[in-house]
């Protein structure tokens, strides 16, 4: 048996967090010529092209200006990024901020596929969420799903272990276009996992 | 991809963690669902030197070329997992305030006047040993916000990513000695003395004489389930 060490504790990003991750959304130029993540795909990506709009709400329903969120998700086809026959031009991953001044929050991207899931089931087309900002501790995972896709949504095996799934699914404001909001507390608070 | 091992969260801060006010309407309130990891968490981004600049991880000179003001500090360590695997390849990005406890944001209006040669952030990739090594001046302490004379200790902000999005962490490291440290309520939101885990220890065998003093940081990342395949058949 080999040693087993603990992992080391979260701290929160803390309200700064764009100088580290994001200078160049910041406005600060002159340390990296680009941002990673500003995008999860690549000119020529195959699949539907979507975007997902939102804000994040703490428990007196006020806007959080300064939360960032990092996206991971599978092409088209259900592979993700680095994984065999997967979409070259899928990247799959990006990082997003809630605007300073107006608080919302945009993805630009193709709209995933059904991904393979435990004991051979399949889990429901969905976007992964990791969620920072001043006030959390410890960055929440959460998942975007999609109205949309109601049968797959009602088979998934992730889905179906939410306590409150509606929090999880993305409403469809029109053809490719999607809303979904992070409540961090209150009736409606997003599941969060620990997966 | 093996399963990633589940967090033990009696090792991280709880959410709601009322010293530190701002947690108080932003804690989620509600147990979070936990399950065994799946291929959205097996997976994640990669990363490759071919996407850094060679100064990256020089934060005294990779904002404008001039130095930054400051005391000159390397700050190095090595990243491993719960089985004590080293983790080759790992991003690691940094963010911090410039000596006079100033950070370059729009947001941060301390007395504290910027460095106009300081951006306040690094990144790199740890090697094959899982060794990382950055160079910059030592951050300032400086007052914020939370109903009460707090201060936070000096501190660098610490990002990571292993091999799969579920080990994703983020932290911040101190600094040996510190005073201030048992005085913050942030350092403090880590359950029972854990804080001392992201304590850098002074490292004279690595400081460079008439240049630089050193710090060394260890970090551990979220393991793999070694024996998944056993496992797989009881999962979910």
């Amino acid at each position: 048996m080999t040693e087993r060490l603990p992992e080391s504790p979260s701290q929160t990003a803390g309200p700064y967090v764009h100088i580290g991750l994001v200078p160049n959304l910041l406005g600060i130029s002159g340390l990296y010529p680009h941002d990673f993540g500003a995008s999860p795909i690549k000119n020529g990506a195959m699949g539907e092209k979507i975007r997902i709009v939102g804000n994040v709400l703490d428990g007196d329903g006020t806007l959080i200006r300064d939360a960032l969120l990092e996206t991971w998700q599978a092409d088209a086809g259900g592979r993700y990024p680095g994984t065999e026959g997967a979409d070259p031009n899928v990247t799959g991953w990006a990082r997003r901020i809630t605007d300073l001044k107006t608080g919302a929050w945009q993805l630009d991207t193709i709209k995933p596929g059904a991904v393979p899931g435990p004991d051979g089931a399949s889990m429901a087309p969905h976007v992964s969420v990791f969620l920072v900002a001043r006030g959390i501790n410890t960055g929440l995972q959460t998942r975007i799903y999609f109205a949309d896709e109601a049968r797959a949504n009602a088979a998934c095996p992730i889905l179906s272990k939410a306590d409150r799934p509606d929090t999880l699914i993305a409403r469809q404001t029109a053809p490719g276009a999607y809303r979904f909001d992070i409540r961090l507390q209150g009736p409606d608070e997003t599941t969060f996992f620990d997966i | 991809m093996s399963g990633l091992l589940p967090r033990n969260r009696a090792l991280h801060p709880p959410a709601l963690t009322p010293e530190y006010r701002s947690t108080r309407l932003r804690a989620p309130l509600r147990p979070l669902v936990a399950l065994p990891s799946t291929l959205s968490e097996e997976t994640g981004p990669v990363f490759g030197h071919g996407m850094l600049e060679p100064n990256d991880s020089d934060l005294i000179v990779n904002f404008t070329g001039t130095p930054a003001l400051g005391e000159r500090v390397i700050v190095h360590g090595q990243v491993r997992d719960e089985d004590a695997r080293a983790i080759p390849g790992a991003l690691i990005e940094i963010w911090q305030a410039n000596a006079g406890g100033r950070y370059r944001h729009k947001n941060d209006s301390y007395l504290a006047p910027l460095d106009p040669n300081f951006g306040g952030a690094g990144r790199t990739l740890t090697d094959d040993q899982g060794r990382y090594r950055f160079l910059t001046v030592r951050p300032g302490a400086y007052p914020w916000p939370n109903g009460g004379n707090n201060w936070r200790p000096m501190h660098i902000h610490f990002s990571l990513f292993g091999a799969g999005f579920g080990q994703r962490l983020i932290t911040q490291m101190y600094f040996e000695g510190d005073p201030l440290i048992a005085l913050c309520p942030i350092a403090q939101t880590v359950p029972e003395g854990g804080v001392d885990r992201l304590v850098a220890r002074l490292d004279m065998d690595t400081a460079i004489p008439m240049d630089a003093l050193a710090y060394r940081f260890d970090i551990v990342l979220r393991g793999r389930d070694q024996t998944m395949f056993e496992n797989c058949k009881e999962g979910l």
